[in-house]
């Protein structure tokens, strides 16, 4: 299966959801009318209002339903025959809580075939530095893995994926892409490049090619009070490799046809996923003595 | 049985002159996306006013802003003294000439005079302070006539210290060069081209005559960064002085960092409500 992917990286403007959810229908309309070659276009978390909004999440938040109301509005007058599927980041409100959230959506010439696909609520938030998500959004309960048009993939947020752990649950689970949308402040400039830029791909290499996965990372730009969020967007293949990746800072998208039958040649040459799967019992008995054993120690 | 090679690993130095090296190119791409960002983008200003003092700082920073908008677009602001040294407006007007950029010279001896002649014992800190604070009056003034935005140039050494007047050096809105040492403020300088002359010369406020900021700090720049790196990490004053590290220094830069928290923050306002701003009422500057 082939898959013609797209990253954008645009800078959003702060609070204006109207706005920003116009420039992705505009970003999709250049897609469609210039034929750049799309099957899934992913845009980078909470693109819908800019990052840093403090208690402005309260402002900021839509439901799902609205978020895919809105794009489809907009998506209509231009829409292409074939489906287009959209992944992006949103300050989402939802059964009287805040998350910071990710939509996999569908898109359709006919309203009616366009749907949600998938919902991931973001589920390690962020909160040190420079970083106070728990102060302002409920955390996520679910690592998940869905099935789309294409096979299985999953959608994690930023911080999900610094935990080894979560990229194992959803390899485990049967994702063979993983969209990772990102907003990463700009820190460290002794380097060749950004050090947390730096980071990031070391990080995404790390876990396509330990789990066999392609990797999509769409990665917010723009200055958002003196912060500046890194961009370098990169989609990476199973062996651990980087094929394509947009510039630090600036907008642009990127796109490659990734093929997921390269996953199979991959996980033959390193099967450190059918490793993991067996001995994944023992390994949950060392998880759950852990679990225990913390629980324990807080007794004391 | 032939023994082993042993290989050890390296005693740990904390070479902080190495820890506080940037990588000047990338810095320069940085600030100037982040100054035509939130001037232009966020704020819709294409204009920057910059107080040229003919030191270090102000004028890396006119750089940064003849890079990011144009030199067309940025007026140098001289505003000395009576009691200016006469090299600080030589400087700045090297600065002026090097980048083409617009001048404007006001002296703010008749302003300052005119209020200081109903207090004549003012000692120099005093006076220093009206001085820096009419500079801002004259820059944000200027600032509205011009359509265009202050640019601060206050340095993270500087701030940590609270070495500048509050709400005066530290009041335009951004500021480039506040997240970094007075010593990668140099390095900066030299690969955007900064007149040696100014580089090189002793760090001065130039408020008193003579006076010098390593005078005033009582340690030189390369030293108080160094040991401000590791302070602002959370190491321990024990910690850095096993690295070699004079204890008297670390206390001193210590000490001052620790009486100048306040004046990093906004006026402190008594908390009523539920709704108290920046405290409950959270909204971000660019909101």
């Amino acid at each position: 299966m082939k898959i013609r992917v797209v990253a954008v990286q645009f800078k959003p403007r702060k609070g204006d959801v109207e706005h920003n959810l116009d420039r992705v229908a505009e970003i999709l309309r250049q897609i469609v009318e210039d034929g750049v070659p799309a099957d899934v276009v992913v845009f980078p978390e909470t693109i819908t209002s800019g990052y840093f909004l403090e208690g402005g999440v309260r402002e900021a938040a839509r439901t799902r339903e609205q978020i895919l109301e809105a794009l489809v509005k907009r998506y209509l007058p231009f829409a292409r025959p074939e489906p287009l599927d959209v992944v992006l980041g949103f300050y989402e409100v939802w059964h009287g809580k805040y998350y910071n959230s990710a939509l996999y959506l569908t898109l359709s010439a006919q309203s009616e075939s366009c749907r949600t696909v998938h919902t991931h609520r973001k589920f390690f938030l962020p909160t040190y530095g420079v970083f106070q998500e728990k102060r302002f959004v409920a955390r996520g309960r679910n690592i998940e893995v869905f099935p789309t048009r294409f096979g299985p993939a999953t959608v994690l947020i930023c911080e999900d994926v610094w935990h080894s752990i979560t990229r194992a649950i959803a390899a485990l689970k049967g994702a063979e892409v993983f969209y990772v949308i990102a907003a990463s402040p700009g820190r460290g400039f002794h380097g060749e490049s950004v050090g947390n830029a730096m980071k990031w791909q070391q990080l995404l290499c790390n876990m396509a090619e330990e789990h066999g996965v392609w990797v999509v990372n769409a990665s917010l730009v723009g200055f958002e009070g003196g912060k500046g969020f890194v961009g370098n967007s990169m989609v990476v293949n199973p062996f651990g490799q980087v094929v394509v990746s947009a510039p630090l800072m600036r907008e642009a998208m990127i796109t490659a046809t990734i093929d997921t039958e390269e996953i199979a040649i991959a996980r033959a040459n390193a099967p450190l996923l059918a490793d993991l799967e067996a001995g994944l019992a023992d390994l949950l008995i060392e998880m759950q003595e852990i679990a225990a054993e913390q629980h324990a120690r807080h007794r004391q | 049985m032939s023994k082993l090679e042993v290989i050890q690993a390296p005693e740990r130095t904390h070479d902080a002159e190495e820890l506080l090296r940037i990588n000047a190119p990338l810095v320069t791409e940085w600030l100037v996306e982040f100054l035509r960002d939130e001037m232009i983008r966020r704020r819709g200003f294409y204009r920057a006013v910059v107080g040229l003092s003919g030191g270090v700082d102000s004028s890396v920073t006119a750089f940064l802003c003849a890079r990011a908008l144009g030199a067309e677009n940025v007026w140098g602001i001289r505003m000395p003294y009576r009691t200016s040294s006469t090299e600080s407006l030589e400087h700045a007007q090297l600065v002026i000439d090097q980048l083409g950029i617009h001048s404007r010279t006001i002296d703010i001896t008749p302003a300052v005079d005119g209020y200081l002649q109903y207090e004549p014992d003012a000692d120099g800190r005093r006076r220093g302070n009206v001085m820096a604070r009419m500079r801002m009056i004259v820059l944000f003034d200027l600032s509205a006539k011009l359509n265009a935005l202050p640019v601060g140039t206050g340095n993270k050494t500087e701030r940590l210290f609270g070495y500048f007047t509050w709400h005066a050096d530290d009041s335009p809105p951004i500021n480039p060069l506040g997240d970094l040492f007075k010593t990668q403020v140099w390095q900066l300088a030299r690969y955007l081209g900064v007149p040696e002359v100014i580089v090189s010369k002793p760090a001065s406020a130039d408020l008193i005559v003579g006076q010098t900021d390593e005078d005033d700090l009582g340690i030189s720049y390369h030293l108080a960064d160094q040991i401000l790196y590791f302070l602002l990490r959370g190491y321990r004053v024990e910690q850095i002085e096993e690295m070699g590290y004079p204890r008297e220094k670390i206390l001193l830069v210590k000490a001052r960092l620790e009486s100048t928290h306040w004046k990093r923050h906004l006026p402190t306002t008594a908390m009523l409500s539920t709704t108290s701003i920046n405290d409950y009422y959270l909204r971000p500057v660019d909101y």
